[in-house]
């Protein structure tokens, strides 16, 4: 008898025989995005928390699908940069036509040219002051590392100074060859992970507190 | 009458370039769906490749990584044998690296080459995420054996 009622407590039910809800087994349910019935918006598949994740999916798509790009041309590579835009390669159709000039309003820098040492603060300061979410293309091979300037003048990798997402080799680059690297940088992006809202960075996390600024 | 010559034929004018510019040819290349037709000496992905019999062509000598401007060329060289033979010469590349990053696809370690082995070809996506994914090993830019006809 004791042993049914062991066996009972572990369902939930207390030493008296009642359901007693502090005892009770936690529902544990895994929902799974993937059925090929479904039409899935992006390449995100897994289970777990069903809004979390069709609004990440969305929000990821969206995210994607309109990288502003936040002119940063350093050196020859800009030209390339620039031509991607025309109409010829025209990244517009990637929805990345917008080049800002206001680290503000852009979501990726596309760093095009050698960083010298002198501009390399420079170009960490405009990186902080671009809100999260935020990306970093390193175009061309003085940017992603040096390329034939390896002297004390070049940062070897802008890799050193900010974080970079997608590297793209070319002395310049080709537009198309830049555009493939945004391409790589959309898989990316549709491939992130949030386990919760405060993953999705949908409100800016690291905001400046001006409050403690004016003293 | 004002209204004619101030408004609406200026207006007919801007329209009438429109149209003309309807008609010209579409100059945007759909890139990933269709790529452009690259130039005959365009210098992108690097190539080493093989003799008809499979043999590789390179003999180890390094002359590309001394003519590397970006210095991003590695090459060790090993003897070949009667029961290894991995090119006609002496010698072999045993590790062949090149720093993608590094390069600079200027083409002089193909002018170098005495055997013609390192040739620059026109694959351009080269972008990754890591830097380390840019080493390229010998594997990697080794030309695939042809299958060999009886």
């Amino acid at each position: 008898m004791r042993a049914v009622s062991n066996l009972l407590g572990k369902r939930g039910y207390g030493e008296n025989g009642r359901l007693d809800i502090r005892i009770m087994p936690k529902r544990v349910e895994t929902v799974v995005l993937h059925d090929s019935s479904t039409p899935i918006l992006g390449d995100v598949q897994k289970g777990g928390n069903v809004v979390v994740t069709s609004l990440e999916t969305l929000v990821s798509q969206a995210r994607a699908n309109s990288l502003w790009p936040l002119t940063f041309g350093l050196a020859c590579c800009a030209i390339e940069m620039m031509s991607t835009a025309g109409s010829r390669f025209d990244i517009a159709r990637f929805g990345s036509e917008a080049f800002r000039a206001s680290p503000r309003q852009a979501d990726v820098m596309i760093i095009a040219g050698r960083l010298s040492k002198k501009m390399a603060p420079v170009l960490r300061q405009i990186y902080d002051q671009m809100p999260e979410p935020k990306w970093v293309i390193s175009m061309g091979a003085c940017a992603s590392s040096g390329g034939v300037y390896n002297n004390y003048a070049i940062v070897q990798g802008a890799d050193q100074v900010v974080p970079v997402d997608v590297y793209v080799p070319g002395c310049p680059p080709s537009p198309d060859a830049l555009i493939y690297g945004i391409m790589k940088l959309q898989e990316k992006i549709k491939r992130s992970s949030a386990k919760n809202l405060h993953d999705l960075r949908l409100i800016e996390v690291n905001s400046r507190d001006m409050s403690k600024e004016t003293v | 009458m004002e209204i004619f010559r101030d408004v609406v034929k200026p207006m007919m004018a801007g329209f009438g370039i429109t149209r003309k510019r309807l008609q010209h040819e579409k100059v945007t290349i759909q890139y990933p769906e269709e790529k452009r037709e690259q130039f005959a000496r365009t210098r992108w992905r690097h190539v080493l490749t093989r003799y008809d019999s499979g043999l590789e062509r390179c003999i180890g000598c390094s002359l590309c990584a001394g003519a590397c401007p970006a210095r991003c060329i590695y090459v060790q060289a090993a003897e070949n044998t009667d029961e290894a033979r991995f090119s006609p010469g002496e010698r072999y590349a045993a590790r062949y690296e090149i720093n993608m990053l590094r390069c600079i696809f200027c083409g002089y370690c193909q002018e170098a080459c005495p055997t013609g082995a390192i040739v620059l070809r026109n694959d351009f996506e080269l972008a990754n995420y890591q830097r380390e994914d840019f080493i390229y090993t010998k594997e990697m830019l080794l030309e695939p054996n042809k299958p060999v006809h009886a």
